[in-house]
């Protein structure tokens, strides 16, 4: 499954919310692509629908026009992408380890096999001896840790992150970016990452597509072609830093 | 002293101060034992006629704790119902709600005639009364999760069934819970209505024989009794709490 190739095409996406005066636009017209193995952010305001997007993109909500379609691959996206939503999702009566197996209990796939591997994930993570810990028992940058590790998983391919380091300290939320990106070495994923930050969008992605307010549109695709690990006070990484922000706070 | 012995030691402390002037006045004003007995005269009473007492507790318990379960199944299936169902909820909540304007003393004299003088009609007035905490505190209980965790259940492909068992219905466990305490102290007293319309055993029957006799001291002996089945009661209640919701307690 993680050396499937394939490609995951947006085609004229758009999506409105019924408002007071009439429907309110929250996505006009997207179109992108994303290829298998790559790390693509969207960066954008506050409220500009990015959580819109990545619910759209998750099967969770229809799109109004548009299409999402995944090219050579005979699934559709829903199946094959696993999301992670914006706010924390934890079930507080499960432990830590009978969280992360949440995802293969409900597809019906082997507990012990699953609590197994699920064990190691945690240990070889920095969860090690926190497993029947519940999540109130843990450090806001261990739960985010939880989750995540819960989302890797659920064995599918895409994964849909909404924010993951959203309610972090800067540096707890540095420490994990850098854990995020070991880990998808490792285990070989298509990201979509969702982030107002645009210091995180160009530590992590290969490609960021800056959204414009709502209705979102792509204002911008910026390739990033900085080797990893990105060295954030380097003076390219700053100069792109810079013509992003002044992208988004509409600079001339 | 540590807090936890203080916690147990004041109110006992207040009950003994209550009490202990209780006895003086109703010795030193001569008040007689049929009007008001003093503690002593409920402590003796309550010695000697212990056996019969526990005999009669046992029936009030088996009527409170058969009405709790009944109430409790049926608070939770509404509960479960009117969340799944709106039209359901419009037809019910109304219902629901005007059921609980009926004084029970109503209804109870009927349910008598109906299922005659055993435990069944006590049981039935206890959980008349009981079930209304437990619809309200389940159906927030099941809204509790926020919509995020249902999404994240949606998107890895669960079923209903699956999102109820692995998520609402742990999440509103806490809520039942608390509902089952209101319901608990409600169905003590439902029973014993239950009892007071027309009974031939139970603590309510004897409260109202010995009233009638004027032997207030018993009537006094069969409160006290009472007061200790809801204790019983509750206590259970809370280790089995405490058991269910253990990742409620760590922090």
């Amino acid at each position: 499954m993680g050396n499937l190739r394939f490609e995951v095409r947006v085609d004229g996406l758009c999506k409105a919310f019924p408002g007071r005066t009439g429907p309110i636009p929250v996505i006009d017209s997207l179109s992108f692509s994303v290829r298998h193995g790559t790390w693509t952010t969207f960066l954008g305001p506050s409220g500009c629908g990015k959580t819109t997007l990545l619910r759209l993109l998750a099967g969770l909500i229809e799109p109004d026009a548009g299409s999402v379609r995944v090219i050579d691959a005979s699934m559709h996206l829903p199946n094959m992408a696993a999301y992670f939503p914006q706010h924390d999702t934890l079930l507080p009566w499960r432990t830590a380890l009978g969280n992360a197996v949440l995802a293969s209990e409900i597809e019906g796939r082997p507990l012990a096999h699953a609590r197994s591997e699920a064990r190691e994930l945690l240990e070889h993570f920095g969860l090690a001896g926190f497993e029947s810990h519940y999540p109130s028992q843990l450090s806001g940058g261990m739960r985010q840790r939880l989750a995540l590790i819960r989302t890797f998983l659920a064995h599918r391919d895409v994964l849909l992150l909404d924010e993951p380091l959203g309610a972090l300290d800067p540096l707890t939320r540095t420490i994990l970016q850098d854990w995020l990106l070991e880990i998808w070495g490792e285990l070989h994923k298509t990201i979509v990452l969702v982030t107002h930050d645009v210091e995180e969008a160009l530590v992590l992605s290969d490609r960021i597509l800056v959204l414009s307010p709502r209705p979102a549109t792509v204002e911008r695709d910026v390739v990033v072609r900085l080797p990893r690990p990105r060295d954030r006070a380097s003076g390219s990484f700053a100069e792109r830093k810079g013509s992003i922000l002044d992208l988004l706070l509409g600079a001339p | 002293m540590t807090r936890r012995w203080i916690a147990w030691i004041a109110p006992l402390i207040l009950l003994a101060v209550l009490l202990g002037l209780w006895e003086v006045l109703t010795r030193s004003l001569g008040v007689p034992s049929y009007i008001l007995p003093a503690p002593s005269g409920i402590a003796t009473a309550f010695a000697t006629h212990f056996v019969a007492l526990l005999h009669h507790a046992a029936i009030t318990l088996t009527e409170i704790v058969l009405g709790l379960v009944l109430g409790g199944l049926a608070g939770f299936g509404l509960a479960v119902a009117v969340f799944y169902s709106p039209i359901l909820e419009r037809a019910l909540y109304p219902l629901i709600i005007a059921s609980q304007m009926i004084p029970v003393f109503a209804i109870a004299p009927l349910l008598i005639v109906w299922m005659g003088y055993g435990v069944w009609p006590k049981a039935t007035v206890a959980a008349l009364i009981a079930f209304f905490p437990i619809v309200v505190n389940v159906s927030d209980g099941l809204r509790a999760p926020n919509e995020d965790s249902a999404e994240l259940f949606r998107s890895l492909g669960a079923s209903r069934g699956q999102v109820f068992r692995k998520l609402r219905l742990p999440a509103s466990l806490p809520a039942l819970f608390s509902g089952l305490k209101v319901a608990t102290t409600l169905a003590v007293v439902g029973a014993t209505i239950g009892e007071w319309v027309g009974a031939r055993e139970g603590l309510g029957y004897l409260m109202l024989q010995s009233n009638a006799l004027l032997r207030v001291d018993l009537v006094f002996a069969a409160i006290v009794m009472l007061a200790l089945l809801g204790l019983l009661l509750f206590g259970t209640l809370r280790i089995i709490e405490r058991r269910a919701l253990r990742w409620q307690a760590v922090d």
